[in-house]
C-alpha cells in the first residue's frame, strides 16, 4: 500500500513533515518494518542530495570550534559508553537517544519488553529520549550516587542512574525536585539492572536540586530519608 | 527483521590525505563513530574531515549564511558527540546519519529564521571543488554529476517538489500551499520522486561506481 502514513516515508526522509505528521509517522514506524526499510534506503537517497548541494567549503576554524566544544563537553559528562558494557536497558534508551536525534522513533522495539506499552510510558521514552539527543542540553553531574543528570534549554529534564541497586522489597524509588525548602516530588520509579532513565516531569529550575530518595511503595509526599543519589544545582 | 540499504553514497576514502594520522585512516566511518561513542576526539576530528565538507555544503544551501550553517554543523557534529553510543550500523551508513543530523538540523533552523529560498546557488558561493585533496575535489565532483544527472531524469513537478523540500526547507503543507496543489499531490510526487531517484542512482552505481583508489 503505498499511500497513507506509508506514503510519509518520502516526506520524513526529506525533513518536509509537519511536527503533527511527524510524531504520527514515528509512531507508526515503531511498529512497520516496510516503512523502516523504505526509510533506510530513503536516507541513502537524501545522502546522495546532500553530496549534490553544491555548498562551499566550511571555514578551517569551525572544526577547530567544534573539536575544543567537544572536549570541554567530555569534562563534565559520564560517557554513555566508557570503557564497560552498557546494560541492555541503557543501550536501549541510549539507542533511543540516537534515533531521535536523526528523528527515527523505531529503537523502542528494543524496550517494549522492559517498560510498560502504554501511550504514556511510550510518550515519557520520548521525552527522554529528545532531551539526552538534544545536543544543546546540559549535563550536570551527581554530587551523590552514580549518573548524570541531562537538562534542555527549557528545564526539561532526565535523571539517568547508572549503578543503583533495585529499590528494597516493598520500597519504592522517588525523585525530588530541590529548589526552596520544600522538596518537590517528581514521581516513583525502579530500576532494571541497576539503571534508571527517569524522565522527570516538571521543570527543573535553575539552581534546584534533583535528588532521590527511597520511600514507601506509591510515594511519599515529602522525603524521609536522606537521599541515595542527587545532583549538582542546575 | 532484514536491511538492505542500496549503496548509493560513499564517500570517499582519504587514506592518502591522512596515513600520517596514527591509525584511523583505515577505519570505515562506522569503526570511528564506535570510537567517539568511547569519547575518542581524534576519531571525531577523522569524522569531521571526511563528512564535515559535505556537511557543511548542505547547510549553507539550505541556509545561505555562514553563521547559521556552521551552528547547524556543529550542533550535528556535537550530537554525534553525544549519542555515538546509540548509532546502529544496520540502520543507516554513518556519513548518512550525520548527515540526517545535519539537515534536520538546517531545516529546524531555517523554517526558524524564515529565510527559505528555492533557487540554486549562485556561481559565487557555489563551491568550485577546489579545496580539499585532488582526490577529494574530483570524487566530490563526480558525485555531483552523478545525483544531478539522476534529477535531471526526474519529471519536473517530482524534481521540484524534492528539491524546494530538502534544499528549501519547504515541508509538504508548504509547498501545496506555494505551488497551489492538494496536499495529497505533494505527498505522492515526493514519494514517487525519491522512490524513482532511488533507482536511477543504483541503476548509476551497477553500470560502475567509480571511487578514488586508496593509495596508502
Amino acid at each position: 500500500m503505498e499511500t497513507g502514513i506509508h506514503e510519509l516515508t518520502a516526506g520524513y526522509a526529506l525533513d518536509a513533515l509537519d511536527p503533527a505528521e511527524r510524531e504520527a509517522f514515528e509512531r507508526h514506524l515503531v511498529g512497520c518494518d516496510r516503512c523502516q526499510e523504505e526509510l533506510s534506503s530513503f536516507w541513502e537517497v537524501t545522502g546522495a542530495l546532500a553530496v549534490a548541494a553544491d555548498g562551499p567549503a566550511p571555514n578551517a576554524a569551525l572544526r577547530e570550534r567544534i573539536l575544543a566544544e567537544a572536549r570541554a563537553e567530555k569534562q563534565t559528562v559520564v560517557p554513555l559508553d566508557s570503557r564497560r558494557r552498557l546494560s541492555p536497558v541503557l543501550a536501549a534508551v541510549t539507542a533511543i537517544a540516537a534515533a531521535v536525534a536523526i528523528g527515527l522513533g523505531i529503537y523502542s522495539i528494543s524496550l517494549s519488553g522492559q517498560l510498560d506499552d502504554t501511550k504514556a510510558a511510550l510518550t515519557a521514552q520520548e521525552s527522554a529520549a529528545a532531551v539526552l539527543a538534544d545536543p544543546t542540553a546540559t549535563t550536570v553531574a551527581l554530587q551523590a550516587g552514580s549518573g548524570r543528570l541531562v537538562v534542555d534549554a527549557d528545564g526539561a529534564a532526565v535523571l539517568v542512574l547508572d549503578d543503583l541497586a533495585a529499590a528494597p522489597a516493598g520500597k519504592t524509588y522517588q525523585a525530588w525536585i530541590v529548589a526552596g525548602q520544600t522538596p518537590v516530588s517528581a514521581g516513583i520509579f525502579d530500576t532494571t539492572d541497576n539503571q534508571a532513565i527517569v524522565s522527570i516531569p516538571q521543570v527543573v529550575p535553575n539552581g534546584a536540586v534533583v535528588a532521590v530518595t527511597v520511600e514507601k511503595p506509591g510515594g511519599a509526599s515529602s522525603p524521609t530519608l536522606p537521599p541515595l543519589a542527587a545532583s549538582e544545582p542546575v | 527483521m532484514t536491511f538492505n540499504p542500496v549503496t548509493v553514497v560513499a564517500l570517499p576514502d582519504r587514506s592518502a590525505s591522512w596515513s600520517m594520522r596514527r591509525h584511523l585512516a583505515h577505519l570505515s566511518d562506522e569503526a570511528l563513530v564506535a570510537l567517539v561513542a568511547r569519547g575518542d576526539e581524534e576519531a571525531l576530528a577523522e569524522l569531521y574531515d571526511r563528512v564535515g565538507r559535505v556537511a557543511y555544503g548542505l547547510a549553507f544551501r539550505v541556509l545561505r549564511d555562514d553563521r547559521l550553517a556552521e551552528d547547524a554543523v556543529q550542533e550535528a557534529f556535537l550530537g554525534v558527540w553525544r549519542t555515538a553510543a546509540g548509532f546502529r550500523a544496520e540502520r543507516a551508513k554513518a556519513s548518512t546519519w550525520i548527515l540526517t543530523l545535519v539537515h534536520r538540523r538546517a531545516v529546524d533552523l531555517v523554517r526558524r529564521e524564515e529565510r527559505r529560498r528555492a533557487e540554486p546557488l549562485d556561481d559565487e558561493t557555489r563551491d568550485a571543488a577546489t579545496s580539499g585533496s585532488a582526490e577529494e575535489a574530483a570524487w566530490l565532483g563526480f558525485e555531483r554529476e552523478r545525483v544531478q544527472g539522476a534529477l535531471r531524469q526526474l519529471p519536473d513537478a517530482q524534481r521540484e517538489a524534492i528539491e524546494l523540500a530538502y534544499y528549501g526547507g519547504y515541508s509538504q503543507s508548504e509547498l501545496a500551499q506555494r505551488l497551489g496543489m492538494p496536499l495529497g499531490t505533494i505527498k505522492s510526487r515526493m514519494f514517487a520522486g525519491l522512490a524513482r531517484l532511488r533507482e536511477l542512482l543504483d541503476e548509476g552505481a551497477e553500470e560502475g561506481s567509480w571511487k578514488p583508489e586508496s593509495t596508502s
